[in-house]
């Protein structure tokens, strides 16, 4: 393939991706921001899958088999992990203005200037080699595909080589995506952008290779599978084969799990660049679901690999190129040459800029702010300062990765090169994990863990590389160190029998670790670094209020302060913020000398910029600060924290009491309701019992006025008088009775009872009246009903009721009253049939109400108290049972009750 | 004199409405006797009563609605109208004396006092 054409090629792809994060950054400033979207913040997590996974992936799966997939499978472990510590880092970094990784550990132990420096030093130790395996990958995959025209390209060194001029059109391209404004939250929404969508490309270039090579080459993946079976050097890839394996697998998950969190690169699209916390959401399932796409082929592409280059003249690293090229599927090679070159520079460009920040904010400002004379000579161009260093640490970070890709890395492979860099960012668990969960975690022990951490990761996982490159003499790894055969590199302390990636993280990490808790233990916090760490383990009640309290205490002069803002915002946009800062705080600009909060605002937006221990610096070069004790901290500290939680109590009480009054509102209803049915109630009682009282009185009066009336109706008049007396002594027992049911007063005095006999006792009682109308009343019992349980004198309360109603609406003669009973499926039934009035439908629910013939005035009115029927409804229902009737009018009625037998 | 004094008596209790018709009788007016509302109008139409002894709750037609068809008439509105009521609460009798009641008496009565306020209303009659 003309090697112009790739070029060519290359450039139009970097000009496309430069055009979608300028297309980005435009809408942003429109307000109409991609990045707000959650999907583009999953894809950009994808940056993790560089020209290792595009490339390396199936040389792995060719050497190691199925181990390849350790490095997707920690990843997807850790996600369900990311919403307890990546959403607190993310809140920590938001409301700390931290930039960085190094700048989170230098802040999170008092702003340490060292620690930066340390972590800064680590990452690009850690990160070169990294960043110069995507080199080589890119010119790698240049020279595969332009070899097959048949043209023969250079390896010299830089002029003559096509990876030193990729370099450089990466060093520019870097510096336009992630140095063209310097911002106090350190986002690049463009390039954010730019990275989704090379996701989106090497994802489906991966896949088209994947599926050319399934089912256009060969026929289908069961057939792959099938041929592979048949070659026996491809039987380690189906299993698992030794118990080296099972812990090779053990900390490759480990470290991919720490890599996924602690890359630079991961740490700046995930913490950095993120906007939301709730995008962690989608990126739980997403990211998962994108790392097991884009990994479902490598094991048939690596199988077909094999099977097609059976003399072994490639090298899988190769595969996924060489075979669309052995078929001379030209788009298809230029299109898989696309999506390796998305996939390294995607990682290329983010880990750059990530470290340029660290390079300057860490390393190079914090030394230019100490000095005095540079910083008068740099005055007033601090934010051109800040903008050349980083550009400068671009060129330098990938000009160095040039050379460690000249000089080392060749004799790694892509795999290998990326697991010691996953090594050196793991270092940073314990200071960081701790940092966040620990409030006693201090300086010493972080600063102690990460040294130790790094220099034994050095030894014994970089030194062995270097041997190779010829640095260091073989026998330091044959006999150790200065011939101790306990110092060898590749045997720590005579562990012997794991993987050297294996030996040097499980080393490493453990004494990091054990480091940094006994240092912690056995050391003192500062006052700021006391501040820092508590902030940071309980950032989640800090963040809630506007700003975390202010900790220092000094004097300083505004102008000096807003000098220093000036330098780097501008004149104009310094004074906006202040005074907004100081109008939603109500603190008084006009004084010459600068109110404390002001100061810990501007450090925080100096931090934004520079990071945090060059902000510390700026900020006590103009100000006097007093020293504050550990005690006054902690005072501090606590007042706030009483302040929040007292805050909180009430925000909590205030919704208590808010439920409180609308349930008070609710029981006043309910109250003003009950009581308006008690009035009610009380004055139809009234009513009732002045009725027949008014015919007592009426009566005596004229019998007692009257000595000359005749006997007869003297009689008679007295005969009223008693019955009248019967009638009120009868509604004031039920009503007493009523109130006793309702209250749930009232108590069954349960026995043995036969239904038989509480009906038979009931007609006996009514005997007389029903004589006196000539009504005939038969029973008819149901000789197979059980004895149950119940309250006989209650029951036949309920049974005389509805009897005497009965006779009470039937005619003189010609009525007729049928009582039966009967026994389905554990219940008892009992009814009362009449062939009296019967009663209108609309009615037939109401009557069991209380004094319902009184309310209702269309109604001929009982002769009875009209609480009959709600009593006996409430005796049936104090039975578990039901009561009910069944009537028409003109055509008599039939109450039934209905009783459970438990 | 008091015989051509026609009264009817209006409640849907028995035991009330004897001992009225005993009263009434006895101080000499001419007694008419209704149960329920409807059958109080068909009366009052009939006999044209002077005096109506009216009780409030009653099926179908109640008191105060007999009480506001006599008033509205020009032929009945001259009928003195007694109600006899236990509803007392303040709010009925005010109701009562609103439609056009006469006199409102609660339940239980002195029956001397209601006799005695009846002859006053009587006497007024007499007069005009």
């Amino acid at each position: 393939m003309n090697s112009i054409v790739l070029i060519l090629t290359s450039l139009l792809y970097l000009v496309f991706l430069f055009g979608v994060a300028y297309w980005a950054e435009k809408r942003s400033k429109k307000g109409k921001s991609i990045v707000t979207n959650p999907y583009i913040y999953a894809l950009s997590l994808a940056v993790y899958c560089t020209a290792w996974t595009f490339y390396g992936s199936v040389g792995r799966a060719v050497t190691n088999g199925i181990e390849f997939i350790a490095v997707f499978i920690g990843p997807s472990l850790m996600m369900p992990l990311w919403w307890i510590v990546l959403r607190k880092i993310i809140r920590i970094c938001k409301v700390q203005r931290i930039t960085s990784i190094a700048d989170f550990i230098s802040s999170r132990y008092g702003k340490n200037a060292t620690l930066g420096v340390l972590v800064t030093i680590i990452c690009i130790l850690g990160i070169l080699p990294y960043i110069a395996i995507q080199l080589k990958a890119i010119s790698n995959s240049f020279l595969i595909v332009e070899k097959a025209s048949g043209e023969i390209s250079s390896s010299s060194f830089f002029t003559g080589d096509l990876a030193f001029y990729i370099t450089i059109v990466l060093s520019i391209f870097t510096i336009i995506f992630g140095t063209r404004t310097i911002d106090s939250t350190e986002r690049h929404e463009g390039m954010v952008a730019a990275i989704a969508a090379e996701s989106i490309i090497k994802l489906v270039a991966f896949l088209t290779v994947g599926i050319f090579v399934s089912y256009f080459i060969f026929d289908g993946i069961p057939d792959i599978f099938q041929k592979a079976s048949q070659v026996p050097s491809l039987k380690n890839v189906f299993v698992f084969n030794s118990e080296q394996d099972i812990s090779g697998w053990f900390w490759h998950l480990l470290l991919s799990m720490m890599a996924i969190m602690f890359l630079p690169r991961q740490f700046q699209v995930s913490v950095i660049e993120n906007v939301d916390e709730k995008h962690l959401n989608k990126a739980l399932w997403l990211f998962p679901l994108y790392l097991l796409l884009i990994n479902i082929f490598v094991i048939p592409i690596a199988m077909g690999g094999v099977l097609l280059f059976p003399s072994h003249t490639i090298n899988p690293d190769e595969y996924v190129l060489a075979i669309p090229l052995k078929f001379n599927q030209a788009f298809i090679t230029i299109f898989t040459y696309i999506g390796g070159f998305s996939a390294a520079t995607s990682m290329i460009i983010v880990e750059t800029i990530a470290l340029s920040v660290m390079i300057s904010n860490n390393l190079v400002m914090p030394v230019i702010l100490k000095s005095a004379y540079l910083q008068d000579k740099l005055a007033g161009n601090l934010s051109l300062l800040v903008k050349t260093i980083r550009r400068t640490s671009i060129v330098l970070i990938l000009l160095m990765a040039y050379l460690y890709y000249k000089t080392i890395a060749g004799h790694y492979s892509l795999v290998s090169n990326g697991m010691v860099s996953f090594a050196a960012v793991s270092q940073f668990a314990p200071a960081i994990i701790g940092g966040i969960f620990w409030k006693n975690g201090t300086q010493k022990g972080a600063l102690i863990g990460l040294l130790v951490g790094v220099l034994i990761w050095f030894y014994t996982l970089v030194l062995p590389s270097m041997v190779g490159a010829g640095f260091f003499p073989q026998s330091i790894i044959d006999q150790g160190f200065m011939g101790l055969s306990t110092l060898k590199p590749l045997a720590l302390f005579g562990l012997e029998g794991m993987d050297s990636i294996s030996h040097g993280i499980f080393w490493s990490l453990l004494l990091n670790i054990f480091c940094y808790v006994c240092f912690s233990l056995n050391s003192h916090q500062s006052s700021i670094e006391h501040n820092q760490a508590v902030i940071f383990v309980d950032i989640f009640e800090y963040s809630e209020q506007v700003e975390s309290p202010t900790i220092w205490r000094g004097t300083a002069y505004l102008s000096d302060i807003q000098l220093l803002l000036s330098n780097f915002l501008g004149e104009k946009r310094a004074e906006k913020i202040l005074k907004l800062y100081a109008q939603k705080h109500k603190i008084k600009l006009i004084a010459d000398k600068a109110d404390p909060q002001i100061v810990s605002y501007v450090e925080k937006i100096l931090a934004g910029i520079v990071g945090t221990a060059s902000a510390r610096i700026m900020i006590s070069s103009v100000s006097k600060e007093e020293k504050i004790s550990t005690e006054e901290v902690i005072s501090i500290l606590k007042s706030s924290q009483s302040l929040l939680s007292a805050n909180k109590e009430l925000k909590r009480k205030s919704v208590a009491l808010e439920k409180a009054t609308e349930e008070l509102k609710e029981a006043n209803e309910i109250l003003q309701k009950t009581d308006k049915l008690k009035d009610d109630f009380l004055s139809t009682v009234a009513h009732e019992i002045r009725t027949p009282l008014t015919s007592i009185r009426a009566l005596s009066e004229i019998v007692f006025d009257n000595p000359e009336m005749d006997l007869s109706e003297r009689e008679h008049f007295l005969g009223t008088v008693v019955k009248e007396s019967d009638r009120l002594s009868r509604l004031i027992n039920q009503v007493l009775d009523l109130e006793k049911y309702e209250s749930g007063k009232q108590k069954l005095i349960l026995e043995d009872v036969d239904i038989q006999e509480i009906v038979k006792d009931s007609i006996d009682a009514l005997y007389q009246q029903a004589k006196e109308k000539e009504i005939k009343v038969v029973f008819i019992p149901d000789r197979f009903t059980p004895r149950f349980q119940a309250d006989k004198d209650k029951l036949i309360q309920v049974v005389v009721n509805l009897l005497s109603n009965a006779i009470k609406y039937c005619e003189p003669q010609k009525g007729e009253i049928i009582l039966a009973t009967h026994y389905v499926e554990g219940c008892v039934y009992t009814n009362v049939h009449d062939n009296g009035a019967g009663i209108d439908k609309n009615f037939q629910r109401l009557i069991f109400d209380k004094f319902f013939q009184a309310e209702d005035q269309t109604i001929k009115k009982p002769k009875g108290s009209g609480l009959g029927l709600a009593i006996s409804k409430k005796i049936v229902e104090l039975h578990n049972g039901q009561i009910w009737v069944e009537s028409q009018v003109g055509k008599g009625s039939k109450f039934t009750f209905m009783i459970p037998i438990v | 004199m008091k015989k051509t004094i026609k009264v009817l008596i209006v409640d849907d209790e028995p035991s009330i409405l004897m001992s009225l018709e005993f009263l009434m009788k006895k101080e000499g007016y001419s007694v008419f006797i209704a149960r329920d509302g409807s059958e109080a109008l068909e009366i009052i139409e009939k006999e044209v009563p002077s005096i109506i002894l009216l009780d409030i709750m009653m099926p179908h037609v109640d008191g105060y609605e007999v009480c506001r068809l006599i008033k509205e008439s020009i032929r009945f509105q001259h009928i003195k109208i007694v109600f006899l009521s236990a509803k007392n609460k303040e709010a009925d009798i005010e109701k009562g004396y609103l439609i056009g009641a006469d006199l409102y008496v609660s339940k239980p009565f002195s029956t001397r006092s209601l006799v005695a306020k009846i002859n006053t209303l009587a006497l007024g009659i007499v007069s005009t």
